[in-house]
This record gives structure tokens, sequence and C-alpha cells, in this order.
């Protein structure tokens, strides 16, 4: 094949490797129908949908949807929520994590350390609808542990914890802590054992500090994976976790102005209201913020440490 | 995990050393007993629920909820079927697939490696979002109301087919699948006898990751199915949980004895479904815990 143009050469890399091809083409059609068809199905965030016009049929309306989102009023409360919550999420689990895998590297006991990682991780195996359930133990207002021996130990009076939104941001920081920290605190605990110990050899004998070990030689070495895992997370910094803020707070209307986030609202707007234009608007605003908060964020990160980069 | 000596030389002084343990013990506590007190309220008779509340420590203990959930076992039983098959067929398929597409793109000579990464990883960086997904789903591909529906949005994690991909280039020496067609071996020969079994830790990880996506799945129940046969266990402790009358009548229909009912608190009747929902992961979980944590380690410093 001495002249073989680039089709040519096309074709037989097809031929040679049409076994390896072949093999991919299950997830292909997978990715096709649950991604990419989707992808094409934004425009209709640009129409009124109607069932009777089937998705096909119906009028195009340009950016009225966005209009009426803009103008709703719940755009604003949406994004707030979202936003704060999500980069609130973002620094607590990372905080946590990365503590809680730093700490229970120091244990001397390695049996115990196992043992408490079994523990914290428990949390992530249990569903959204099994959280919801432990939290409404907990705060159910007649019988619930909090308002009938807590406060009741303190002589306090019962409070109506699924009417009072003042709490909810707290409460809802505090499950979704309790449910991620120990999960990524095992990632961490992981990249942690990959250290040579050699380092640490050299830092004692140079008189380093545990704090000075710490700072100096763990959390250098495992800054990739965090850069990582942070990337990844700000791709989602638009979305949230549907189970904690719909299921947890058991859809209570009172609480709508802390819980509501996009993808609630999203949900509402198409299951409850039936309103297809909107909430497809709210979807693809979603979608796009989403591409490029990821972008953005690896720019940076490319920009500080081409290293680092994840494309 | 670290080995048992742990990778510092020099440990901390033991007054440290028990403020840390103790900060532990704390944590893991506040991790299990959560769960430990909605098991305590489903074995909670419903009178000391009125007197005392929900407590870790009930003046009476009782089987009452218990009874009458089993008195009509077909929701339970269906709800169990649903989710065991959604399970174990979206794991296998879901495990195949994924090795299947992450082989090629791990193979330095595959010409269109490339192309193929680009075409998942995009995947990851953009979407249609919920609704499109929810109209293509209903209208286009019509499995509304199916198996499938709870099945095809697991299928293909694009973050873990990229860590097997890793895990084949960092495991599977090129040399290794030379010499295999050197044998006359083909592709898919070569994969199936010499790429699968040496990544036994990667694709066990993978179906544990797999088993709890499917398994703790209820959103796409809520999104997609409406008949009541084919709810999934944790779907059916959504309803309970936002309606407790939806299991009241259940049961009614099935409990012929009217006192019963009575006392027969809806607190009660709740947590038991939350037990039964969560049984099955308490009881696995002792076994399973040790491997997803080494499976976390295979993908976290490889990956």
């Amino acid at each position: 094949m001495t002249r073989a143009t680039g089709f040519t050469r096309f074709i037989h890399a097809m031929w040679k490797y049409k076994a390896l091809t072949l093999m991919m083409l299950p997830a292909v059609l997978v990715l096709l129908a649950h991604s990419y068809l989707p992808m094409f199905g934004i425009f209709i965030a640009f129409k009124n949908v109607n069932y009777i016009d089937g998705i096909w049929g119906s009028p195009w309306v340009g950016i009225d949807n966005f209009k009426f989102l803009f103008s709703s009023g719940d755009m604003w409360r949406i994004v707030r929520n979202t936003l704060l919550y999500s980069l609130t999420f973002m620094i607590m689990n990372l905080v946590l994590s990365v503590s809680i895998a730093v700490a229970i590297n120091e244990i001397r006991r390695r049996f115990l350390a196992k043992a408490y990682q079994s523990f914290i991780i428990l949390p992530h195996f249990l569903s959204m609808v099994v959280v919801s359930y432990l939290v409404y133990a907990f705060l159910q207002p007649d019988h619930g542990f909090i308002n009938a021996t807590v406060l009741k130990a303190f002589g306090h009076d019962p409070v109506f914890w699924y009417s009072e939104k003042g709490y909810w941001p707290y409460i809802l920081v505090f499950v979704n802590a309790w449910k991620h920290a120990g999960f990524g605190a095992v990632i961490y605990i992981a990249a942690i054992a990959g250290i040579d110990p050699e380092y640490y050899e050299a830092a004692l004998i140079d008189g380093a500090s545990k704090w000075k070990q710490i700072t100096n030689i763990t959390i250098p070495f495992i800054r990739p994976v965090i850069i990582i895992m942070t990337i990844l997370s700000m791709g989602s910094i638009f979305s949230s976790d549907f189970g904690l803020f719909f299921q947890v707070p058991m859809n209570s209307g009172a609480l709508y102005p802390v819980t509501d986030t996009v993808d609630t609202y999203v949900y509402r707007a198409l299951m409850q209201l039936n309103d297809i234009g909107m909430s497809s608007a709210t979807a693809l605003v979603q979608s796009v913020v989403g591409f490029i908060m990821v972008i953005a964020t690896n720019s940076m990160v490319r920009k500080i440490d081409p290293e680092q980069a994840l494309f | 995990m670290a080995n048992d000596t742990g990778n510092r030389i020099g440990g901390i002084s033991a007054m440290s050393n028990l403020i840390l343990n103790t900060a532990f013990v704390i944590l893991s506590l506040l991790c299990f007993l959560p769960v430990l007190l909605v098991i305590i309220v489903s074995f909670t008779d419903g009178q000391s629920i009125l007197t005392q509340g929900y407590s870790f420590f009930p003046n009476k203990w009782s089987f009452i909820a218990y009874e009458s959930i089993f008195k009509d076992f077909q929701t339970i039983l269906s709800g169990y079927r649903v989710s065991l098959t959604i399970t174990i067929l979206g794991t296998a398929l879901s495990v195949l697939l994924m090795a299947l597409y992450a082989y090629p793109i791990s193979r330095a000579d595959y010409p269109f490696r490339n192309a193929f990464t680009f075409f998942l990883f995009f995947t990851m960086l953009f979407n249609g979002g919920m609704v499109s997904r929810y109209l293509i789903y209903t209208q286009v591909l019509d499995i509304k109301d199916s198996y499938m529906a709870l099945i095809l949005p697991m299928l293909i994690v694009p973050f873990n087919v990229i860590i097997m991909r890793t895990f084949f280039q960092t495991t599977i020496h090129p040399a290794v699948i030379e010499s295999a067609r050197i044998d006359g071996a083909g592709e898919l020969r070569i994969f199936l006898r010499i790429v699968l079994p040496l990544s036994l830790p990667v694709l066990a990880t993978m179906a544990l990751f797999s088993t709890i996506g499917y398994w703790n799945d209820w959103f796409n129940a809520l999104l997609y199915i409406s008949s009541e046969n084919k709810y999934p266990l944790q779907y059916l402790m959504m309803r309970v949980l936002n309606d407790v009358q939806y299991l009241r009548n259940n049961v009614e229909l099935a409990a012929q004895n009217p006192t019963m009912m009575k006392n027969l608190p809806n607190e009660s009747l709740q947590m038991a479904m939350a037990v039964i929902g969560m049984g099955p992961i308490l009881i696995a979980y002792p076994f399973f815990q040790k491997y997803f944590v080494k499976g976390l380690t295979v993908g976290a410093v490889k990956g």
C-alpha cells in the first residue's frame, strides 16, 4: 500500500479491526439511545409541546419558554438554592473527606481503622428513600426522636420540622455530609496508602512535626485526586441530588423556598404542572451551565498545572 | 488501605491517639444509630410510641407491624422480585457492555481509540436534560412502564468505563495479547479468555457499584413506572412513606382482624417497611464492604 489514500487506509483499518469495533457496538447503541438522542431533544425547549400534535408537530415559540421562566421569579430562587447548596456540599465534603482520611491513617491499630471505615461508609449504601425514613424517625413532629426525647428532656416545645424552613439548609447540609463524607474518605485513604513511606522517614529525620508532615507530604500527594474530584463535581454544580431535596423534606410545600432546586423544579413542572416547555427550558439551562463549568474549571486547572487537567 | 503497620514511622502520642479514637467512635455511632433507631421503632408497640415517642429503649416491644405487612406479602414480594430482576439483569449487562467498550479504547494499536473515547467522554460533559430524556424514553423508544426503562439509564456509566480502560491499560501487557494473536486466537477469544480473567478486581468493583446503583434506584421508577406490579422495592418504600394509606389499604384487605388494625400505628408500619427495604443491604454489608474498599482502591490508585 505505497500510495494508499487516507480513505483506503481508513477502510483497511476498519477491516483489520472490525472485531474490536463490533465489540463496542452494543454500548454505542446504548449511548446513542440514552445520551445522544436526548441531546437532540433540546429543541423541545423552543417549542410549545402539546400531546395532540406530538413532539414534532407542536408549534415553535422561539425563546418564549425562557422568557416565561425568567419572569416567573422562580428562576432566581432555584438557581440560588442549587448553586449555594452545591458549593457548600462540595467544600464540606472535600474538607470532611480529606480530614477523615488523614485522621484514619493516623490511628495506631489497623483493625480499629478498618472498623471505623466500615461504619462511615455504611450511609453510602443506603438509598435516599431509606435516608428520608431515617431523617423522618428523628424529625417526625409528634413522636420523632428529637421532639419526643431530646427537646422534651430540655423542657423545650416540639418543633414542627417539616413546616419550619429555617432549619432545612442545615439539615440538608448535614444529611449530605453524613451520606457522602465517609465514601469520599475511602478514595483519599486509598490515595494516601499509595504514598511511599520513605518520604515520611526523611521528614522524621529532619524533625518535621506531624502537622508539617501532613501539610508538606500527604496533602501535596493527594492533590491530583482532589483536583479530579473537584473538576467532576463542578460539572454537576447546577444539578442537585433529587432524592435529597425532594424525598428527604417529603416534598413539603412550606419548605420550597429553601429546598427547591433546579432538579425538583424541573420534575414538578413536568410531572405535576405538566408544563413541558418550561421544564425543558430549565433543563437546557442546567445542561449548558454544567458544560461551561466543566470546561472552565478544567482550563483553569490547565493554566495552573497542565499535568493535572482532565483533558 | 495502608498495610498493617501503616505507612507511618513515628506514631502520634497516646493522648492524641485517644482523642482521635474517641472522635471516630462518635462518627461511627453517628452513622449507625439512625439505622438502629428505625429498626427499633419498627419493633415498638403502638402504645409505647404514643406515650414516649420513638425511643432507643421502648417500654414495650411488638411484632404487629411485621405481622400485618406479611399478611399481605404479595406487595412486598413483588417489590423484591422487580428489584432483584432489574439488579441482576442490569448489573450483568452493564458490566459486560462497559468491558466490551473499555477494552478496545485501552488498546494502543486500535486506530479509532480517540474517536470512541471522545464519543464516551462527551456524554459526561453535556446531556440533554431530564425532560428531553423523558420524552425520548416515552415517545421515541417507547419503553414507558417497562423493565427496560429501569435498566437502560444506568447501563453505561462513562466514568466507570474510563476507570476500566485505565485498568486494562495498566494491567494487561500488549505482549500477552500479541503472543495470543500469534497462536491464532481471534479478538473476541483474546478478550474472553485472557483480558477478562486478568481483570477480575475491576469487574467485581464495577459489578458492586452497579448492584448498589440498581438496587437503590427509585427515581427512574418514579418517572417511568405506572403499574403496581412493576414497582421496585425502593419505590414501594417511597410510596409508603409519602402515603401510609397506600399500605394500609393493601394491608386492610388482607387483615381479617379489625381490632388489630385499630392499634396498629402508621409509624411502625412505615418503619417496618423501611427495615424490609434496608434488610438485604444490611445483611450483605458485612460481607461485601471489605471488597468494596479494595475495589475503590483499585479505581482510585490506578484511575
